[in-house]
């Protein structure tokens, strides 16, 4: 720490800096191995028979299975159908969440009218509302509309949500009105302004808001479970969660399946990895 | 002639300045409207009555809130929802707020791949998670109980284990009273990241003038922690316990996969989001449901008022007066 800088001079002071530095660094470091652990028995034991499970835990070699775990879960599941579904919605649901909470970030940031701060707040204020209020009438709901079974009810209610509208707001906040100014005089319309200037200006907190809407659509479990019900239709969390209730399932075929749900997500976080995390600070810190 | 054309259509399209910002914001009023404000009445409304969803609705007035105040597993349920909120939420803020500390010193490199890593558990999917720790948890084959028979060879191990009669390999999924703290460790391991990205956050805005008087005053670590740190993150703390009441009193999807829908032996497991699901979708009671929903409500409420007092006021404007 810089603290103790002061007396570095003394050399028995440096010696318990080191010390502690080590102390601080191995806390860090036994983090990181805590986080990395599970993944990498996921990967270990997708590869493993139920007898290699047993008999090699502490083991780090591959074992021989992947294969047959992989014949066992597409005999259980149609996991490549399931992890379609899981892309089609949580990208459609990514637009269409880009586009509407975009629009209503701009109408919050860029304009006065009347009711506007009111407006604002009551829309913040629905976030602190449980989900679980709602979820028995919602469903019903669902039932009313036919959208049993389809896709609709994963992606339509939340394309205008109100995180989505409060990031998009503090990042247009930082647009200067110039711009907007000079478009109208040039004779632009409201909404050509919109998607013509704003929206190209916006991409970071676009970026930011895709990647948190397209995680938090593909981990969803609850919604899919009650509306999903032919296997066809089921998204990877459905077709995981169903595959866990089956008795005697064997963990390596679980683990297949696993993987195959993670991996996409893995690998777009090792590309996107540092606008998620600004994303998630920004809706933290100015909320 | 198709440019004039396209013209006169965006004309006849072309929003007025005063009316735009209402269209604008409108997507998400509408949307409220139907799927979010709507239902909340309606629950309401079928809180107070009584319904399977196919036959006749009748209105019961205060009996579905009655039979859930006096029904055993609702408050089972809710004391399985407390504790392991307790035994998660403590150490994952615990955890969060000494690692952001640490990373946040100036001596520390590679910030950002420790940020990096934490965080990864939390953009990965709770059922995945649930699946994993199912193995790692398992009696026999679990990682965690190998390694706990080989921590046991160590004598002091061995002598803390013996004092708190924990017997190896244990049941991690098959005793009550372990179940709540394996479903606390997987949120624990899940979530931790997440605090400590906020904390991280927070740290950033204290600014960097106020460590450096504090030196000069020659403070030390643990005064700068306790004098200056703590205080100006009292928000952020409040931002972040608020986040852990509502969700791990709605928790629902780990203990759902980890211990199965019953919530596994003796309902240890069994959360009152896990009751609420079965109350409604496979008894069909939307009415009791409705009024779970509800009661569950007015505990967050109670929870965050809690919090409130707790953790209110601070932060750098309360600091400069």
């Amino acid at each position: 720490m810089n603290y103790g800088n002061k007396l570095e001079s003394n050399t028995q002071q440096k010696a318990i800096n080191i010390i502690k530095k080590v102390i601080l660094y191995s806390f860090l470091v036994a983090g990181v191995i805590v986080t990395f652990v599970p993944f990498l028995y996921m990967f270990l034991l997708a590869t493993r028979s139920r007898a290699e499970i047993f008999s090699s835990i502490f083991s780090l070699a591959p074992g021989q299975s992947f294969m047959d775990n992989y014949q066992i879960l597409i005999s259980n599941v149609p996991i490549w159908r399931n992890l379609f579904n899981s892309i089609f919605i949580s990208t459609t649901a990514t637009i269409l969440t880009v586009f509407f909470c975009s629009l209503g970030g701009y109408g919050f940031s860029k304009y006065n009218f009347k009711f506007k701060d009111t407006l604002f707040f009551s829309m913040l204020a629905t976030m602190m509302i449980p989900g679980l209020l709602s979820i028995i009438p919602w469903f019903i709901m669902m039932n009313f509309f036919g959208w049993i079974d389809t896709f609709y009810p994963m992606i339509i209610p939340g394309i205008a949500n109100p995180f989505g509208i409060f990031l998009m707001t503090q990042f247009m906040n930082t647009i200067p009105y110039d711009v907007i100014d000079a478009a109208r005089i040039d004779g632009c319309g409201e909404f050509e302004i919109f998607l013509r200037i704003i929206l190209p200006m916006s991409k970071s907190g676009i970026g930011a808001l895709s990647v948190l809407t397209f995680l938090g659509s593909w981990n969803v479990l609850m919604q899919p479970l009650l509306i999903l019900q032919s296997r066809h239709m089921w998204t990877l969390p459905v077709a995981l969660t169903r595959l866990a209730d089956q008795a005697g399932i064997d963990h390596g075929a679980a683990m297949v399946g696993v993987i195959i749900a993670i991996a996409p997500i893995l690998i777009a976080y090792m590309i996107g990895s540092k606008s998620i995390l600004k994303g998630v600070m920004e809706g933290a810190t100015k909320g | 002639m198709k440019y004039d054309k396209n013209s006169g259509i965006t004309d006849r399209l072309r929003l007025n300045k005063k009316v735009a910002p209402y269209v604008f914001i409108s997507p998400f009023f509408i949307l409220f409207l139907i799927f979010g404000l709507f239902p909340i009445l309606y629950s309401f409304f079928l809180s107070f009555n009584s319904w399977d969803g196919i036959g006749q609705m009748s209105f019961v007035g205060l009996d579905n809130y009655a039979y859930i105040l006096t029904d055993d597993w609702f408050w089972d349920s809710v004391r399985s929802t407390i504790i392991i909120f307790v035994l998660t939420t403590i150490p994952q803020h615990l955890f969060a707020l000494t690692l952001a500390f640490i990373l946040n010193s100036t001596f520390v490199k590679f910030k950002d791949f420790f940020r990096t890593s934490y965080f990864l558990p939390y953009i990965t999917s709770a059922v995945a998670i649930a699946i994993i720790f199912d193995v790692l948890l398992g009696h026999r084959s679990g990682l965690i109980n190998a390694f706990l028979i080989w921590a046991n060879q160590l004598p002091p191990v061995e002598f803390l284990f013996q004092t708190f009669n924990f017997d190896l390999p244990a049941r991690w999924l098959g005793e009550p009273r372990l179940i709540r703290f394996s479903i606390a460790g997987l949120l624990t391991w899940r979530f931790t990241g997440w605090n400590m990205l906020i904390y991280f956050a927070g740290l950033q805005t204290i600014p960097k003038s106020l460590y450096e008087a504090a030196r000069v005053d020659g403070a030390s670590i643990r005064q700068v922690f306790t004098k200056i740190t703590l205080p100006l993150l009292k928000p952020v703390i409040f931002f972040g316990v608020t986040m852990s009441i509502i969700g791990n009193l709605q928790l629902f999807e780990e203990p759902f996969v980890l211990v199965g829908a019953d919530g596994g032996t003796g309902r240890a497991g069994m959360t009152t989001a896990m009751y609420l699901f079965r109350t409604g979708f496979h008894w069909r009671q939307f009415g009791e449901g409705s009024a779970m929903a509800y009661v569950l409500c007015i505990f967050i409420i109670i929870l965050s008022l809690v919090n409130k007092k707790l953790f209110s006021g601070g932060g750098l404007n309360e600091l400069r007066q």
